[in-house]
C-alpha cells in the first residue's frame, strides 16, 4: 500500500492532494496535525530517516498558501521514498517542530527559519544558522532582491 | 548596534571539583588548523573532559541556493563546484542528474561511463585526503604527504579532462563539456597502479600503528539507531554496518553495471572510518577498471537540439549572421533554451560524504524556481556533539577529521 494512500485513508481531512511528478509522488497537506501525520508515516509506514527537510515560497504562484514545508522521507527497511508538503499561511507561518520524531530536524529546521522566517513550535532551540544573529529579513523568500537590502554596506563592526 | 560580545553558551555550573578544577568555555576554531575549514566549536571543558559542544557554523555561507533561482540550468553547474571542494566533479554529476531526471532525458551510453569514471577518482581524491588528514591530526605526518602526491596526480587528470583542477564545471544537462583527451586511459592506468601501491603503504603505516589504534579505537562512536535519526549517509552510515549506497539503493548513470561490494564495518569508531574509506578507495579502483575496459564509443551529448547548447562556431554565435542570431536568442535569451518542464524531484546521488540530493522545483521556465541542495556534511555535523560529549578535547581531533565535514558544502 502506498505510504501516502495510507496517510489519505487515515487523515482524510488533512489531505489536499496527492499529485506526481517525474515519477515521485508527493502529498500536499494542511500543517494543522502535521506531527500526527509524520508520526504515522515513521511509526508505521516504516519511514525512520528524514532525509531533508526544507521550504518553498510560493509567491502569487496559485498555491493553497504562501509558504510550504517540505519534508523528504526515506525508509531504510523498504528502500522507498516519499514526500510530504505542509502548507504555511503568510499571516501566521508557524508549525510544530518535528525534532521529537527525527534527531536530524532541529538543523534544517533552524535553516528553514534562518531562510524563509517559518517559526518551528516546540523547537529545542531556534535561532539563526547560516546567517549572523542580528541579521534582518529571510533571504530565500521571493520578495528578498537578489542583490540583499545593504546589508553588506551597513553590517556593525566589531568594536573591542 | 547590538552587543556581539554577548556570550555564545554560558556555564550552567559553576562548582568546585574534586581537585578544585572550574569548568571552562573553550573557542575550537573558526581559525584552528585541526578544523580543516570554518568551523567554529564552542566547547565547555572539565580539565580535559569535552562536557557540552555546540558547533556554530555559517562562516562560509555564500547564498548559493538564492544565486541558483537567477541562474540558467547550465550556468548552475558553476555553482556547484564550490560546494564540496575535495570532488567538485560529483557535485556536478549529482547536478546533471538531477535536472535529467526532472526532465526525462537519459544519457548516451559514453556519456555516463565517462561520468562514472570521474565521479569514482574524485571519490578516490576525496577519502585519500581524509585518511591523509585524519592521520595528521593524530601526528603522522608522512602519510598527508604522500596522499597530497596522490591527489596531484589526480588533479593532472582532472586538468587534462576538463581544463581545470578544481572548478572542473565538467557537465551539462544532457551531456558533458567535452570528451576526454586521448591519452586519459593511460593517465588513468598509471594512476591506479601508482594509488594502489600507495594504498597499501598507508595502510602498512597505519594499520598495525600502536599510536594510531589507541587514538583511534572506540573514539567517537554512534549506535545505528541514532546514525539513522541524524540522518547520517556515506562512509558514517555504512561505518556501522548499515549497507546503504545510492549506487546500488537507486543505481543512476549504469552504476547496475560494474560490479563493486557495498563496504561495511561494524564498529562505528574513528578507526572503522578511516579503514572503511581505505577499502572504498580500491572498490573505486576497481570501477574505474571496469569503466576504461569497457568505454563504449559514441556521442557524448544527447540527440536533442531543445538541451544540446551547440559548439561555438563561428556561424552559432550571433556575429555569424542570421542563422546564428536565431541559435543565439533560441538557446540564451530568457524563455528560451533550456526549459525543464513544470514540477519537481528530490535526486540524490553517492558523494564520497554521503547522499547529495538535489530537491529542484521549476515552473517551467528556464531557471529553477527553488534550487535546494541537501548538503551530506550539513547532516553528518549535527551529530559531531552527540560523539564527542563525554570524551577527551584530544579525540575531539580524531572525530572531526573523520567526519570529513566541509565547510563550502556545510554552509553553502
Amino acid at each position: 500500500m502506498d505510504p501516502l494512500d495510507r496517510v489519505k485513508e487515515r487523515f482524510a481531512d488533512q489531505v489536499l492532494g496527492v499529485y506526481e511528478s517525474a515519477g515521485q509522488k508527493y502529498a500536499h497537506v494542511r500543517r494543522d496535525r502535521i506531527l500526527d501525520v509524520l508520526r504515522l508515516l515513521r511509526d508505521e509506514a516504516g519511514f525512520d530517516c528524514l532525509t531533508d527537510l526544507t521550504a518553498v515560497d510560493y509567491l502569487n504562484q496559485g498555491m493553497p498558501e504562501r509558504y510550504c514545508v517540505v519534508y523528504n522521507l526515506y525508509s531504510f527497511k523498504e528502500n522507498v521514498r516519499t514526500r510530504l508538503k505542509a502548507f504555511v499561511p503568510e499571516s501566521d507561518p508557524s508549525i510544530e517542530s518535528a525534532a521529537t520524531l527525527w534527531k536530524a530536524a532541529p538543523w534544517a529546521e533552524r535553516e528553514v527559519f534562518d531562510f524563509f522566517g517559518i517559526v518551528f513550535k516546540n523547537h529545542p532551540n531556534l535561532k539563526r544558522i547560516e546567517l549572523p544573529d542580528d541579521y534582518e529579513g529571510h533571504p530565500l523568500r521571493k520578495d528578498y532582491p537578489l542583490t540583499g537590502r545593504g546589508e553588506r554596506m551597513n553590517f556593525p563592526r566589531y568594536v573591542p | 548596534m547590538p552587543e556581539l560580545r554577548r556570550p555564545v553558551m554560558a556555564i550552567e555550573q559553576d562548582e568546585e571539583g574534586d581537585l578544585g578544577t572550574r569548568r571552562m568555555i573553550v573557542n575550537f576554531g573558526p581559525q584552528h588548523p585541526a578544523t580543516h575549514g570554518t568551523l567554529r566549536n564552542i566547547i565547555e571543558l572539565d580539565g580535559e573532559r569535552v562536557i557540552r559542544l555546540e558547533p556554530e557554523i555559517g562562516y562560509l555561507h555564500s547564498g548559493f541556493e538564492k544565486q541558483s533561482e537567477y541562474r540558467t540550468y547550465n550556468q548552475t553547474v558553476v555553482v556547484t563546484d564550490r560546494m564540496n571542494y575535495l570532488s567538485p566533479l560529483c557535485n556536478n554529476v549529482g547536478f546533471a542528474v538531477a535536472v535529467e531526471e526532472l526532465m526525462g532525458i537519459k544519457v548516451t551510453p559514453r556519456c555516463a561511463a565517462i561520468r562514472v569514471a570521474m565521479c569514482e577518482l574524485s571519490r578516490i581524491a576525496d577519502h585519500i585526503l581524509c585518511c591523509g588528514l585524519q592521520a595528521m591530526d593524530l601526528g603522522a605526518f608522512t602519510v598527508m604527504l604522500w596522499t597530497f602526491i596522490e591527489r596531484e596526480n589526480l588533479y593532472n587528470i582532472f586538468e587534462n579532462v576538463t581544463g581545470a583542477r578544481l572548478t572542473t564545471s565538467y557537465t551539462r544537462v544532457g551531456g558533458l563539456l567535452r570528451d576526454v583527451p586521448p591519452d586519459f586511459e593511460d593517465m588513468c592506468r598509471t594512476f591506479m597502479t601508482n594509488c594502489s601501491k600507495v594504498l597499501d603503504e598507508i595502510a602498512e603505516m597505519l594499520d598495525g600503528n600502536r599510536i594510531f589504534l589507541d587514538r583511534t579505537k572506540g573514539v567517537g562512536v554512534v549506535s545505528k539507531e541514532d546514525c539513522i535519526s541524524y540522518g547520517l549517509t556515506g562512509p558514517l552510515l555504512r561505518a556501522v554496518g548499515v549497507p546503504y549506497d545510492l549506487r546500488r539503493a537507486r543505481p543512476y548513470l549504469g552504476y547496475e553495471n560494474y560490479r563493486f561490494d557495498v563496504i561495511t564495518e561494524q564498529e562505528g569508531d574513528v578507526f572503522a572510518r578511516y579503514h572503511l574509506r581505505m577499502r572504498e578507495m580500491r572498490e573505486a579502483i576497481k570501477i574505474v577498471d571496469q569503466v576504461l575496459k569497457t568505454m563504449p564509443a559514441g556521442p557524448i551529448y544527447v540527440d536533442d537540439p531543445r538541451i544540446v547548447i551547440p559548439p561555438k562556431t563561428a556561424q552559432n554565435t550571433p556575429a555569424g549572421g542570421m542563422e546564428g542570431l536565431i541559435y543565439h536568442f533560441k538557446n540564451y535569451m530568457f524563455g528560451h533554451g533550456l526549459c525543464p518542464p513544470k514540477g519537481e524531484i528530490y535526486s540524490s546521488t553517492e558523494a564520497p560524504n554521503g547522499e547529495l540530493g538535489f530537491y529542484l522545483v521549476s515552473d517551467g521556465t528556464q531557471r529553477p524556481y527553488r534550487w535546494r541542495v541537501r548538503p551530506p556534511s550539513f547532516y553528518n555535523y549535527q551529530a559531531f556533539p552527540k560523539m564527542v560529549e563525554g570524551g577527551l578535547l584530544s579525540d575531539l581531533v580524531a572525530v572531526l577529521s573523520s567526519l570529513n565535514v566541509i565547510a563550502g558544502e556545510l554552509d553553502r
